[in-house]
């Protein structure tokens, strides 16, 4: 009977493992560990370089673990078995110190090397594309303050080009991510983020809110297209000749809570706000003003 | 406000959980009522200064918040059974998983170790009790009437509904309008306070009411943990209460800390919600190391090994959990030397976490392993917390953890840690120490049953949620198409929530069972334990031990024990015993504290006057009381101690 | 065995005589520890938010050096009285005693007063706690010590009623103890507002 719960036990014990090394195998579902762009590309590496090192950990302390209890369980044979009074070893504890302090030196050195490169373009030769990125409830609006176009729920760029992501909310915080292209970084009300992402080849990548943000915050997914230069610039055209003006009116009408489909515009709502500017929901939001005025009004009157 | 949405409404749910409630009450109230049993519950319970009853009663309180943190990850993960799920709508799904997190955390996790501290601290150093009594008492009355008022909220007013984590300007009057947050900050609040006594008063006891012979480097490690807990307590929960204090004036006064206009920040609550978030998430793990590396010890049948580096780390992590807040926010911008730092100092922990997982196991080494229940528990935890280990230093990589950030990758890790480290510790402290509280062990075979249910259902759910994470599901996401390939997963998660829910069943029949059927402990020492509060009998009498033992080293009852020493009582020594005198006032304060508490959350001010008035006048009284407790008598402690040592 | 809670010793200063009293003593120390952590926060808060000022005045518009420099004196001083109070219980002189802490206690009604002027003249000029990020710190770290300060008056007066009821005794000379010993903190922090929020603010 316990010999049989022993044998379960340690079966168990690598089951964990199995199953990583199963999943991992097949991961074409897996979206950050199939980037498609240089940034999640350095990720993927990290990654990839910190799993090997904890499944050696993962390993070591298994086997150590599934050995000691199989060795040392009570059992008819040791009966008059007395443990030892052993208080501990220091060459063995130094040891067990040691080796997690290299661990987390090899795993420290690429972390701040990443962390760094990934403020700036992987790529110098081009001249990276800005696009402003408003979050609202619940939408993503898209502004590209060079072309003169503006998108929301979706966003194409061109292959291999970087592309400086500036990111800003109206209201709660959501953060801006697209697995496939690289991780993410939080939208901010009256703040400013930058996100350098790239996309090496045409495709569609799906994006969303990582950042719980409200009622409809399930809602908040966004398209990556990313396209061929020439199709890039072709569709950038387009909009300007055929797309509809954005209104302020149209503009206030979108910013309301709720979801909205996709939306095509000739100009940007970067002409007359910027949220990215601290007060900037206070002086252009009159509905929001009026609230907090009369909950001014309420609080005098208690 | 207007009366009809003062009740909440609308949900086949709500109206049904009114009914349990209301039945509930009725039948709670008919049961007292007819078994002439509320002069006991008053007596007994409700005025009582006795540790061991105060731990009782929180660690009851925490197995019914379990409960219900635990019903409200069942009802999300049968919403994320399978795509576009119309079981729960979005606003009830955020509502859940607000209370779900809050609770655990602060209802659940930490009064269980609380309550577990409670029983144990002051018997392993032989303590007659904690240093200040009666303020244990208001620490527990506060701690569960801050919980009544953060759970009526889902029937009262509406749940919060914008995270645990209550993110501004999410979590503003202007997004989240309504109460639920008022119920938040007002609530937590509350039974944050007792927290902080509860810090002080243990900090206090530790430092203080040794029993002669005990120096700290003799104390058993659970209490060592529970000593550095409490520093961790009194400098992390001041944060606490500064940040939920802002958070109410900006809820109730309209004053503009966190709010989007007039010069607010919002990024200032996260920042202060972490510094005390993150020891937090040390609080309720160091003790539960103490946990284990007791159970370990005792079923070992050895010494802890390296005793010296497990303090040393404990210390070391204990000072590390202060600097580490911001990878909760890598996200933030806040620039690569920043964030550099502290993926240093995140990954840093993992060193003294790392010695103490190798200390663990060498203490099992030429050891000879007992698989009792509580046995099965510590070890479990052992590669468990190891796979959420791992899985956090990677989280700690700035640059991955754009990544993994709010994915399930991240839900996935801190289940592993928690769940493994705190879950397990406290199942694993409840049957190690349910002889010592009642007097009768919990029985082995069901004991057995509700770990390998809940540990095997614990994987089966929570693995799978580092695939989900990257494939790119985020956390608090209320549902998900069907294109996206995360169904098979999911499916896999809720099968292992189901297990583990019925795990906690058999875990209450076995309370049940064990209760009417269960061993009855006449020794007082069921594990042939290494440390004081076996040295006793079970349960304690209130006076705890009749003569105050004499250390003499680490482990200071294995050693009595070896010596021939146990402790018999030689009825010539004993000498007559203080004790402090019951008081219902902490308990009527803390009504009064739940109803100022009642009246901010809706804005009724006077009704929150009213009600700081008792609480004023509360503490008045106690200022003029000067009641300096009583002494048992020699011939009483006779009678009681010949009674407990009949049986054996 | 000597019985815990009631070990008596002789040769200490009557407010550590009793275990009991040397616990509470050690206690608030913890607690005033406690407290360093909670103004700290304030501090943070309010040295993050003063210079979001919105549309409202900045610290150099709105400061009164009068009034903040009468509060100092008054404060300070009553530090001081608090100190020569527990000078008199030391020499075991209860009207004396009873006649420093009554001019604290004074001064710091006179602390108060002041305070609550400043703060309705602020009032007046439009400043109030929902104009910006900025008020919003300065009055909760100001007002938290206020009311800090409130609370000792209160928590005198009843110590000086049992003082009146008892006269020396292990337990109110413990009291008595503990209540300078918030005092001096509340000292303290005030200091720091005083050098943090109005020195530093009347310059920048």
């Amino acid at each position: 009977m316990k010999q049989e719960k022993q044998r379960g036990r340690k079966w168990f014990a690598w089951l964990p493992l199995s199953l990583l090394l199963l999943l991992s195998g097949c991961s074409e579902n897996i979206a950050v560990l199939n980037p498609k762009g240089p940034v999640a590309k350095v990720q993927y590496d990290l990654i990839m370089w910190s799993i090997g090192f904890m499944l050696l950990i993962i390993a070591v302390v298994f086997v150590l673990f599934a050995v000691v209890l199989i060795r040392y369980r009570e059992k008819p044979e040791n009966a008059d078995y007395e443990p030892p009074d052993e208080e501990g070893n220091t060459l063995l504890e130094i040891v067990w110190t040691a080796i997690p302090i290299i661990i987390v030196t090899v795993l420290a050195i690429p972390t701040v090397k990443a962390t760094f490169a990934l403020e700036k373009p992987q790529r110098h030769d081009v001249e990276p594309l800005t696009i402003h990125v408003t979050a609202a409830n619940w939408k993503w609006i898209f502004s590209y303050p060079d072309q003169h176009i503006e998108t929301v729920n979706y966003v194409n760029i061109p292959e291999d080009v970087p592309v400086k992501f500036k990111l800003t909310s109206v209201g709660p915080m959501n953060s801006f991510w697209v697995p496939e292209l690289g991780g993410q970084k939080y939208a901010m009300d009256g703040m400013e983020t930058q996100l350098i992402l790239q996309a090496d080849q045409p495709g569609s990548y799906m994006g969303r809110s990582a950042n719980f943000s409200g009622k409809q915050f399930t809602h908040m997914e966004f398209e990556v297209v990313a396209q061929k230069k020439e199709d890039f610039e072709k569709w950038v055209k387009e909009v300007q000749q055929t797309a509809p003006k954005l209104t302020k009116d149209k503009y206030a009408e979108i910013l309301k809570p709720g979801l909205v489909g996709r939306m095509t515009f000739s100009n940007t709502h970067l002409e007359w706000v910027d949220h990215a500017k601290q007060n900037s929901h206070h002086m252009n939001n009159g509905e929001h003003s009026d609230h907090h005025g009369n909950m001014e009004n309420d609080h005098h009157e208690h | 406000m207007k009366w009809s949405e003062f009740f909440v409404t609308g949900e086949p749910l709500i109206y049904a959980a009114d009914v349990a409630i209301v039945l509930t009450i009725i039948g709670i109230v008919f049961v007292l009522t007819y078994f002439k049993k509320w002069k006991w519950l008053w007596d007994e319970w409700l005025t009582t200064v006795d540790h061991k009853k105060i731990g009782i009663m929180y660690i009851i309180c925490a197995v019914l918040m379990l409960f219900r943190g635990g019903v409200d990850a069942l009802l999300m993960r049968a919403q994320l059974t399978a795509p576009n799920m119309k079981f729960l709508d979005a606003q009830h799904y955020n509502e859940i998983f607000t209370t779900h997190g809050t609770i655990m955390i602060l209802f659940m996790a930490m009064p269980f170790i609380i309550g577990l501290m409670n029983v144990v601290v002051p018997l392993q150093i032989g303590a007659r009790d904690v240093a200040y009594p009666y303020l244990n008492a208001l620490s527990f009355w506060l701690f569960f009437f801050g919980a009544m008022l953060f759970n009526i909220s889902f029937v009262i007013g509406g749940s919060p509904d914008a995270g645990w984590t209550a993110y501004f300007p999410l979590a503003s009057n202007e997004f989240s309008p309504g109460v639920g947050n008022n119920y938040y900050a007002v609530a937590l609040q509350i039974s944050g306070i007792g927290t902080l006594m509860t810090g002080i008063n243990f900090l206090v006891t530790i430092l203080k009411m040794r029993a002669p012979g005990m120096t700290l480097m003799r104390m058993p490690m659970f209490t060592w943990t529970v000593l550095i807990t409490c520093v961790i307590i009194i400098f992390a929960f001041p944060v606490l209460t500064v940040a939920l204090a802002l958070m109410t004036f900006d809820r109730l006064f309209d004053t503009q800390f966190f709010t989007m206009a007039n010069g607010g920040m919002s990024m200032l609550w996260a920042n202060l919600f972490w510094i005390w978030g993150h020891p937090e998430v040390y609080i309720v793990i160091l003790p539960s190391f103490g946990i284990f590396s007791e159970i370990v010890s005792t079923f070992a049948r050895k010494r802890l090994f390296g005793y010296k580096a497990m303090v040393g780390s404990i210390v070391g992590i204990a000072f590390l959990s202060f600097i580490v807040w911001v990878h909760h926010f890598f996200t933030m911008g806040a620039g690569p030397a920043v964030n550099s730092f502290f993926s240093i100092t995140t990954m840093a922990i993992a060193i003294p976490t790392g010695v103490k997982v190798f200390n663990w196991l060498f203490t099992l080494r030429k050891g000879k392993i007992r698989f009792t229940t509580a046995m099965l528990w510590a070890l479990a935890f052992i590669p468990n917390f190891v796979i959420g280990g791992v899985t956090g230093v990677m989280l700690a990589m700035a640059a991955a953890d754009y990544q993994y950030h709010n994915s399930y990758f991240l839900i996935a890790h801190f289940h592993y840690v928690l769940i493994a480290g705190t879950v397990f510790a406290c199942f694993a402290g409840l049957h190690y120490w349910y002889p010592k509280m009642f007097g009768h062990l919990l029985n082995e075979r069901l004991g057995k049953w509700t770990f390998w249910l809940f540990m095997i259902g614990f994987n089966v759910c929570f693995f799978p949620m580092y695939f989900l994470g990257l494939m790119g599901m985020t956390r608090r996401m209320y549902t998900y198409s069907a294109g996206l390939g995360w169904t098979p997963l999911n499916v896999v998660a809720t099968i292992g929530a189901a297990l583990m829910g019925i795990g906690f069943i058999v875990l209450c029949y076995n309370i049940y069972y064990s209760a009417r059927y269960g061993e009855r402990d006449m020794t007082g020492d069921p594990w042939d334990g290494r440390t004081l509060e076996w040295a006793t009998a079970s349960p304690p009498a209130h006076y705890n031990f009749p003569i105050t033992p004499e250390v003499t080293d680490l482990d200071a009852y294995w050693v009595m024990k070896k010596n021939g020493n146990g402790l018999e009582v030689k009825e010539e020594q004993l000498k007559p015993i203080h004790m402090p005198s019951n008081s219902g006032r902490p308990f009527l304060i803390s009504i009064a504290f739940f109803f100022a508490g009642f009246g901010l959350v809706f804005k009724w001010f006077t009704l929150a006057i009213i009600a700081a008035i008792f609480i004023i006048l509360g503490l008045i009284l106690r200022s003029f009381d000067d009641d300096d407790g009583y002494y048992i008598s020699v011939d009483e402690i006779k009678r009681t101690e010949r009674l407990a040592r009949k049986g054996a | 065995m000597a019985e815990a809670a009631h070990r008596y010793d002789e040769t200490m200063p009557l407010e550590y005589r009793t275990e009991e009293s040397r616990l509470n003593i050690l206690g608030f120390w913890i607690f005033l520890g406690a407290e360093v952590a909670l103004f700290a926060t304030l501090f943070a808060t309010y040295l993050v938010l003063f210079q979001r000022t919105g549309s409202g005045p900045t610290a150099k518009d709105l400061f009164e050096v009068k009034d903040v420099l009468i509060e100092t004196l008054l404060l300070l001083t009553s530090s001081f009285t608090c100190g020569l109070a527990i000078f008199e219980m030391r020499r075991n002189r209860l009207s004396g005693l009873l006649t420093w802490l009554l001019v604290t206690l004074l001064l710091g009604a006179g602390f108060i007063t002041f305070e609550i002027r400043e703060f309705i003249h602020y009032v007046h000029e439009g400043a109030t706690m929902q104009t910006s990020a900025f008020l919003s710190s300065f009055f909760v770290l100001v007002g938290t010590h206020g009311a800090h300060v409130s609370l000792g008056i209160g928590w005198m007066i009843l110590i000086i009623i049992q003082l009146l009821q008892r006269g020396f005794t292990p337990r109110t000379a413990r009291k008595v103890f503990i209540v300078s010993l918030y005092w001096h903190f509340l000292d303290v922090v005030w200091i720091f507002i005083f050098t943090l929020v109005y020195l530093t603010g009347m310059v920048i």
